[in-house]
């Protein structure tokens, strides 16, 4: 869909995210699923590589190892045309309860967020709260800006600045 | 329409492009701060730190207020833009994720994963 925001069929499905504090990002969603299959798909690896890279985010995953159980680790490698080396993404799963809880470390930097997911079924949806907590203010500020600070990210928080503005 | 984006642009530019400036930002972002304030905190001179305040203000990034003798900063308008624009970024990424989601969803559903009882489209 290009160029399309806010595709979502259903209003009762839109993604919603907070700021909760200067630590804390919070991501809501519903999912038109029972929590067996939205859990398997956050839980299995060959499930989970098909959709946390969007294609949009012009990144592809090139690894994606799991082992999704207290204590396991993960690591994720993606690449970008705009950096010449891979990333990589790795941590430890803190807590797996099936259907319900997932907690993983971010350590491929010490500004790593710890990251809770919880999954309630509701009338045969499952309501997903992703919930990121950051060790400072200035990670979280940081998050998503790529490369920690320089040019290209002020150029397109202005970009956005001049777009929320016109 | 053009030029004053333009004009604009080159504010924002030169107004982001120094760590001390966008450390008031953030500070300001917790609480508005005289420039005695602000001055003390990161370590300058007053007429230092009114330079950045000036470049700030005619950034549109902050406001100030004379009261007697004390100059208030606040955040302007753009500045809470952008943070309006930061949460607007982690939307997008997050919803661009669930719809992908979705899809892998839907197509488990298909295939008949056990609970999966309703079959939509």
């Amino acid at each position: 869909m290009p160029g399309g925001k806010n595709a979502s069929p259903a209003d009762g499905l839109c993604t919603n995210v907070e700021r909760k504090s200067d630590l804390e990002l919070v991501v809501t969603r519903l999912f038109d699923a029972p929590v067996s299959i939205v859990f398997e798909a956050w839980s299995k690896p060959e499930l989970f590589k098909l959709w946390w890279v969007p294609k949009s985010a012009g990144m592809s995953l090139v690894s994606c190892d799991m082992d999704v159980r207290k204590g396991g680790k993960y690591r994720l490698v993606f690449s970008q045309p705009a950096f010449d080396q891979p990333m990589a993404f790795f941590g430890s799963y803190k807590e797996v309860t099936p259907n319900k809880r997932i907690v993983w470390t971010n350590e491929e930097s010490p500004d790593g967020a710890v990251t809770t997911v919880t999954f309630e079924e509701k009338a045969g949806r499952t309501l997903v709260v992703l919930h990121e907590r950051y060790p400072t203010k200035a990670a979280l500020d940081e998050a998503l800006a790529g490369s920690a600070e320089g040019l290209p990210e002020q150029f397109a928080q202005l970009d956005e600045l001049l777009a929320v503005g016109k | 329409m053009v030029q004053y984006n333009q004009a604009r642009l080159d504010a924002s530019f030169a107004a982001l492009s120094d760590a001390t400036r966008r450390g008031v930002l953030e500070q300001l972002c917790r609480a508005d701060a005289s420039i005695t304030d602000l001055a003390g905190k990161f370590d300058m001179t007053l007429t230092g730190m009114k330079k950045h305040v000036d470049v700030l203000e005619r950034a549109g990034l902050v406001t100030t207020q004379k009261a007697g003798r004390v100059r208030t900063c606040r955040l302007g308008a753009r500045a809470l833009k952008e943070e309006a624009a930061w949460i607007e970024r982690h939307r997008q990424l997050w919803s661009a994720r669930f719809e992908a989601l979705d899809k892998v969803i839907e197509k488990m559903k298909r295939r008949g994963a056990p609970n999966a009882g309703r079959k939509k489209r």
